[in-house]
């Protein structure tokens, strides 16, 4: 199966994605933001058809719309998170959106088929550099906000004390997070990025009492989740999302278990 | 020179006044009980300190600089929050994440921050949960880990907001303890706010109460008193002392007589 030159993209595009969705991830649900992971999905999905019946890109309609959603969310931070309601509401016309503007289409299912449920199979040579590219933005934007984003999550108050601007970090996090969606929309789809950026990071957490090592293992998850995800899917001709989704799932449960069994 | 200086100050929150026009010192080296009910203003001091609340007049220094945020002198612990119980990084790295934090770059500790980590985990006597899941500590093992945040860089100022909210007689005891106990070690000033005065009785060396908008400062004799209760709050207030401990109490009849509505004259009846 490595012969195929779609194939070989398919691997690279699930290791570059899981790079970014492991990493990213990881202080996503450490900051207990995992629902705003799935609502840029959902609002991406608005953005990528709306690109494509404007005669853009839709990975860089898509792209604009999570990176910009995320900012505002990040903007609203607090009073957001108290409106589950307002957010749902959110997700729910933007997805709406979405549809209204597929039905214009006039190239089919194919291609809504594949933002909704990911179409790793088809990445390309040119859509794999411009996935690693950003990838490489994600992962250097992160790297330097590490450590002022991990004490703005685990205190707040003292990190804002010490001149922290806690907004802005929240902005600049989940904008990055937005970036992270675009990237996973390409492999597992928009209704399916839970199972990268949230799994994984979920599961490192429950096992990992330190941040490095829960840091390592939630991108090794996704990582090993992404890649045996596109080999099951080569060997039975199962879509790749399910696998992932399974794997994502299994390792969840199996991580609360053992930790459950530990305590 | 003053530990902690205010001159004139008024902070208001949300067009509120919260306190007004206060001027008080608080020497260095002392232990200062920040004593008030519900919305008297302690948690509004703290951070007005910290300089998270910009005073609407006067200012306020901190051993002789202006109160700003990131002063080096000043540690701080807040209230108590929620969220910490799901948390399964362990205490060291709860601890870690807040030394030298505030930096850019990847979240790696040195060597200098991982001996100040070992070091506060010392002073709050952690070693023996530290490398404990946060989420399966005791709410009293998870405050000692929020006070060895605060201890981290060396603070000659302490600030602890409600540090016995939550805690069983015997809990708030063994944190008064430890407090005290650090202060005098270390040398430092403590601000530590609280409901109720009586558990802290042996251990002030002075009291700042907030009522009414204003605040008196002084050792216990001098402040909780009736007079002085009575000018703070502007209504006529009676301090009983009985089998060492001290009751502040407004009687129902006067804070019905004057129209105070029920809600408001808890505050009156307990310190």
């Amino acid at each position: 199966m490595f012969a195929y030159d779609f194939m070989q993209n398919a691997f690279a595009a699930a290791a570059i994605v899981a790079l970014a969705c492991g990493a990213v991830g990881y202080f996503l649900v450490l900051r207990q933001q995992s629902f705003a992971g799935h609502a840029l999905g959902h609002v991406g999905f608005a953005g990528a058809t709306g690109a494509v019946l404007a005669g853009l890109s839709p990975f860089w309609g898509l792209m604009a719309v999570t990176v910009a959603g995320g900012a505002l969310m990040g903007a609203l931070g607090e009073r957001l998170a108290e409106r589950d309601v307002a957010v749902g509401m959110v997700l729910a016309v933007a997805l709406g959106f979405g549809v209204l503007f597929l039905n214009f289409f006039t190239s089919g299912a194919g291609q809504a088929n594949a933002l909704l449920f990911g179409n790793v199979l088809g990445v390309d040579a040119a859509t794999l550099w411009r996935m690693a590219g950003c990838c490489g933005v994600c992962l250097a934007a992160l790297g330097l906000m590490a450590r002022k984003l991990l004490f703005a999550t685990l205190g707040p108050e003292l990190a804002e004390a010490q001149g922290a601007d806690l907004r802005l970090l929240s902005m600049l996090f989940l904008a990055l997070a937005g970036v992270a969606v675009a990237e996973a929309v390409q492999v597992v789809g928009v209704l399916l990025v839970f199972t990268l950026l949230v799994g994984p990071a979920a599961a490192a957490l429950r096992l990992c009492t330190r941040v490095g090592t829960g840091f390592s293992l939630s991108i090794g998850l996704a990582g090993a989740q992404a890649l045996v995800g596109v080999a099951l899917a080569y060997v039975t001709d199962w879509p790749s999302s399910f696998w992932i989704s399974a794997l994502s799932g299994g390792c969840y449960l199996g991580a609360v278990a053992v930790s459950a069994r530990r305590a | 020179m003053s530990a902690l200086l205010l001159e004139g100050v008024t902070l208001r929150l949300g067009g509120r006044t919260v306190l007004r026009d206060l001027d008080l010192g608080v020497g260095q080296g002392v232990f200062v009980g920040v004593l008030g009910g519900n919305g008297a203003g302690k948690t509004t001091l703290m951070r007005a300190v910290l300089g998270l609340v910009r005073p609407s007049t006067g200012r306020i220094a901190v051993f002789g600089r202006p109160a700003e945020r990131g002063h080096r002198a000043i540690g701080y612990m807040p209230q108590a929050r929620a969220g910490l119980t799901d948390l399964r990084l362990s205490g060291r790295a709860f601890i870690a994440a807040a030394a030298g934090g505030i930096g850019w770059g990847p979240a790696v500790s040195n060597a200098a921050q991982r001996a100040d980590v070992a070091r506060v985990i010392g002073l709050v006597d952690a070693g023996a949960y530290a490398d404990r899941p946060v989420g399966a500590l005791s709410g009293g093992e998870r405050q000692r880990l929020m006070l060895a945040q605060a201890l981290l860089g060396q603070p000659r100022l302490l600030l602890l907001d409600e540090p016995l909210a939550g805690l069983d007689p015997h809990h708030q005891a063994a944190t008064i303890r430890l407090v005290r106990g650090l202060q005098r070690r270390l040398g430092i000033t403590v601000l530590f706010s609280a409901h109720d005065l009586n558990p802290l009785l042996g251990a002030l060396d002075e009291v700042l109460y907030l009522g009414g908008g204003h605040a008196a400062l002084g050792s216990v004799d001098e402040v909780v008193t009736g007079p002085v209760l009575s000018r703070l709050y502007g209504s006529p207030v009676e301090v009983v002392r009985a089998q060492g401990r001290i009751f502040v109490v407004a009687g129902e009849l006067q804070a019905a007589r004057q129209g105070i509505p029920a809600s408001e004259r808890e505050r009156h009846v307990r310190v």
